[in-house]
């Protein structure tokens, strides 16, 4: 085995098992954090089967987002459909056989990565021509978009520039997961995009990227609208009952 | 602070929002309150002489709350910094600042918690946009967390729905925390703890008062409508902001409800002890305090004896009694101390607990219950601005929306002629009047007439389409700031007033038993 297939497999370990953990204590985090005051931003739903609607019209559709700009709605979902699609097809290097609907949606997913890049592109020249977004933005927000970028491009450079033997990616990755190690085939374009892909993963449980978990700990998003007819109460709060 | 506060231009609607003013407002902030003040409700004095004594219990307060509240964790984190909300707060469009953008006002806070609470902070603060919590962070703070009304708008358009004032209110939690308190809020927050009201007004001079609007209306009407006070044994206790006692027009919709009750033959009575809906707590951010003050409802509830509880025109304080009072004081269903459980055996629950003043006299017009001449509003032509505490943090009636319907719903049954402000600026989209949350103060008017800029463009764009001459509203603070900052755009400063008010002239006594 090469160097560099050693590399790979154990930068693999090590990203998969920061984002994993990373997560989990992010949103137990969240999860043990009491909201002591209820505070949906309303008209909210009063029934729980209304609030998981309300979710599915967030997460979906980034409902709120599309009331507040279009522009960032559109180039904003686009990107997001677009990644969705781009992840999925690549179920296709982690199983085998492949499943059916995956087989189905792999042309889809091509095409994703494209419209994935402009609406990257669309988001990061936001930050360059909108004063206001301008003005908000850090270092690290153009960063994440390079890397995302980045990770689109390098991505759609191995199927239209430099042609990899995804055979032997399905093999490396299928061996990472049974700890039967494969050899890495070895293609520039290929080192980094994967290299691209770990730092990602090893950079989300730390990063604004917790705003996919986030959203559904959102109390003003997730809170059931029935104060009246239901008593809310933290545990903290209810230390000032005893007195 | 300038000299002269003048009104920016209105420009004709839907506007583009403002070029930046980076610091145009950075002198703009309300008086620091005195030590006594401070002391008086619990917090430090002042600030400690050694800076690092104050800025290690900044943090350590920051990570108290951190632990208290999950909106502030989930909300520090979430902002991808997309820029949907920097065009949405009042107080950036009036003013061009751009630290009134909601997410750049929460970044002044983000930017220290991703010092002191995150690894990248920690390990790369330039990189993220962190920063050391300093004297000069804390003025920034002060000042700016000082110009936000906490009235949830950003948090409708933010696709994680990050609410600014949860933000704001830590951050001046944290401020209180370290002697770093503001005198407007803390000092009235003082006087309902020693008077039972906001205004300070003892219990003999509200009782003279009420006595005196009573002799009033008697003029008015010829019918004796009672103003009771401490009345044992009344179905309904009242609950209302003080303002409502004498402040113009707040008391036309005080007149409006003793109406509406007399009409309805439901005996009430308002309480010396809880003379008060307003709770400032709130707009501190502090939850000991939003309870002391709210448990003197139940007090009130449970000396009278009273059935039923009912909330003036009072935005946030209609959000404290909607969405709060349940969980502070067991005014409601499910609560289990002694003193709930004995409340809630008392109030009538076959009624919704509390009730908004609204929904009272909404449900009585939908009953047949009351006589209205609608033609005796007609020398009004009326709007109905949305208060943003009620639009956004609560509801009335049993859809959501309802805290939207219901008021209209009254102002149709009152009135001839009505018409709506353009949409976007009005129900959940609704513009802060620009003097809520706690900087209804003289000292920062420069700002609350900046801020009223919005909801000034789209009422002038009804004045001129339909001749509108007056603007209904249902909260004492909307009702107080318009009075003050309607003059400063060229409107009288009579426009505003209460949906009571509307009730008020409308309503015929004596016509039915």
């Amino acid at each position: 085995m090469s160097a560099v297939t050693f590399a790979f497999a154990v930068l693999f370990y090590f990203a998969a098992a920061v984002c994993a953990a990373g997560l989990v204590v992010r949103i137990a985090d969240y999860a043990r954090t009491p909201a002591p005051l209820k505070i949906p931003t309303t008209p909210a739903p009063t029934t729980g089967g209304g609030v998981a609607l309300r979710m599915v019209r967030e997460v979906v559709f980034f409902e709120s987002l599309f009331k507040g700009n279009l522009w960032t709605w559109g180039l904003g979902w686009l990107f997001h459909a677009s990644l969705a699609l781009v992840l999925l097809r690549h179920l296709r290097y982690f199983t085998e056989p492949v499943w059916a609907w995956v087989a189905f949606i792999q042309p889809f997913g091509m095409y994703a990565a494209f419209t994935m890049a402009i609406g990257l592109a669309g988001l990061w020249a936001r930050r360059f021509l909108v004063d206001r977004v301008r003005y908000i933005s850090t270092t690290s927000d153009h960063l994440m978009l390079a890397l995302l970028l980045a990770i689109a491009l390098s991505g759609l450079s191995m199927k239209f520039l430099f042609p990899t033997d995804i055979v032997g990616v399905k093999a490396f990755f299928l061996g990472l997961m049974l700890f039967d190690w494969q050899p890495l085939p070895a293609s520039g374009a290929l080192y980094l995009h994967l290299a691209l892909v770990a730092a990602l993963m090893i950079i989300f449980p730390f990063s604004k990227l917790l705003h996919a978990p986030g959203l559904f700990f959102s109390p003003s998003r997730n809170q059931v609208d029935n104060p009246r007819e239901a008593r809310h109460l933290a545990p903290w709060a209810a230390r000032f009952e005893e007195r | 602070m300038a000299a002269e506060i003048k009104a920016p231009a209105l420009r004709a609607l839907p506007s583009v929002p403002p070029a930046l003013a980076p610091d145009s407002m950075v002198e703009s902030k309300p008086y620091v309150a005195a030590e006594k003040i401070n002391e008086a409700i619990g917090f430090p004095g002042k600030l400690d002489d050694d800076w690092q004594v104050v800025h290690d219990k900044a943090i350590a307060h920051m990570g108290t709350l951190l632990k208290r509240y999950r909106s502030l964790k989930v909300y520090l984190d979430a902002c991808v910094h997309c820029g949907a909300c920097t065009d949405k707060c009042h107080y950036f469009l009036g003013t061009g600042d751009p630290k009134n953008m909601p997410v750049a006002r929460q970044d002044l806070m983000r930017s220290v918690y991703r010092r002191y609470f995150t690894l990248p902070g920690k390990l790369v603060p330039k990189l993220v946009g962190a920063r050391d919590l300093t004297r000069d962070v804390l003025d920034e703070w002060y000042t700016y967390y000082h110009q936000c009304s906490e009235c949830r708008r950003c948090s409708v358009y933010c696709p994680y729905g990050i609410d600014t004032a949860e933000i704001t209110m830590a951050g001046r939690e944290i401020l209180d925390a370290v002697g770093y308190g503001q005198k407007y809020s803390n000092e009235i927050i003082g006087k309902v703890h020693r008077v039972g009201n906001n205004l300070g007004l003892p219990g003999p001079a509200l009782l003279n008062t009420l006595e005196g609007l009573e002799e009033d209306t008697k003029e008015e009407t010829g019918v004796d409508v009672r103003f009771p006070l401490d009345q044992k044994g009344a179905e309904v206790l009242l609950v209302t902001p003080s303002a409502d006692f004498f402040a113009e027009p707040h008391v036309e919709s005080l007149i409006g409800y003793a109406k509406v009750f007399h009409a309805a033959g439901v005996s009430w009575t308002m309480s010396s002890h809880a003379s008060e809906a307003g709770n400032f707590g709130l707009f501190i951010g502090n939850y000991e305090q939003l309870r002391t003050i709210a448990l003197r409802i139940r007090e009130a509830a449970l000396e009278l004896g009273v059935k039923r509880i009912v909330v003036g025109e009072c935005g946030h304080a209609w959000r404290i009694a909607y969405s709060f009072w349940n969980t502070l004081a067991g005014i409601g269903q499910g609560a289990k101390d002694p003193f709930a459980v004995q409340l809630q055996s008392q109030l009538d629950l076959s009624y919704r607990q509390p009730m908004h003043i609204c929904e009272f006299t909404w449900d009585l017009i939908q009953r047949g219950a009351l006589t209205l001449d609608k033609d005796a509003n007609d020398h009004r032509i009326v709007t109905f601005h949305d208060s943003c505490n009620v639009a956004r943090a609560s509801r009335m009636g049993d859809a959501p929306g309802g805290q939207f319907e219901i008021p209209r719903a009254i102002i149709r049954a009152t009135a001839n002629h009505y018409h709506e402000m353009m949409p976007g600026t009005t129900h959940e989209a609704t513009f802060c009047c620009g003097g809520g949350g706690g900087v209804l103060t003289d000292e920062v008017l420069d700002l609350r007439v900046k801020g009223a800029l919005p909801r000034m463009e789209a009422l002038q764009q009804v004045v001129s389409d339909h001749g509108v001459n007056f603007m209904a509203t249902i909260c004492a603070i909307c009702k107080a700031q318009f009075s003050k900052v309607l003059p400063y755009y060229g409107f009288k400063m009579g426009m505003v007033g209460g949906v009571h008010q509307l009730v008020s002239t409308a309503i015929r006594l004596g016509a039915k038993s």
